[in-house]
């Protein structure tokens, strides 16, 4: 899993009818320090997460259609938590 | 999944038995301003996107879900049209 930071929404009407009624947003996996780490991706949301919120993100195709509840969608990323807060050290 | 912009398509006559009748394209990812990012990538099309068009797409063996049962060989697929993309201002 990732963290990562929500950065935006995105709306598609026509998308393959496994992704019916779920959101997609716009995700910036950051590093312990907050910093942008890697390029942005798109996640299904499972957890009802908003734009600037720091995430937990998984990066897996069978993970994330876990996530989304639905067998077989053709998914690669999904949020499947907010963080509170991170305690670690480097 | 990524966001992406269609750029072209690309015409394989010989090819996997599974990829009849698909329609390939080319894709350059995006980065939530719109500006491209990374590599230039082919991807199947599930959906009958357009060159010029702004989509989202699915990594790894994900991609292939939308030609259940038959199991096509890739390992990217688009699998929306986007609308539009919100970002707002930190």
């Amino acid at each position: 899993m990732q963290i990562a930071r929500v950065v935006g929404t995105v709306v598609a009407t026509q998308k393959h009818a496994k992704f019916t009624g779920a959101k997609l947003l716009l995700v910036q996996p950051v590093d312990l320090n907050d910093k942008p780490r890697g390029t942005p991706l798109l996640a299904v949301d499972s957890v009802g997460a908003g734009v600037h919120e720091k995430v937990l993100v998984v990066i897996e195709g069978r993970a994330a259609g876990e996530a989304l509840g639905r067998k077989a969608a053709p998914v690669d990323a999904a949020i499947i938590g907010i963080v509170d807060h991170v305690d670690a050290q480097e | 999944m990524q966001l992406a912009k269609v750029i072209g398509d690309v015409v394989v006559t010989r090819k996997d038995d599974a990829l009849h009748g698909i329609r390939l394209m080319v894709l350059q990812p995006l980065a939530p301003d719109g500006s491209a990012i990374g590599r230039t990538l082919v991807a199947v099309d599930a959906i009958g996107a357009g060159v010029g068009e702004t989509v989202f797409f699915v990594r790894g063996k994900e991609a292939s879900f939308p030609f259940y049962p038959t199991e096509v060989p890739t390992d990217a697929g688009i699998v929306g049209i986007v609308d539009q993309v919100d970002v707002p201002r930190t």
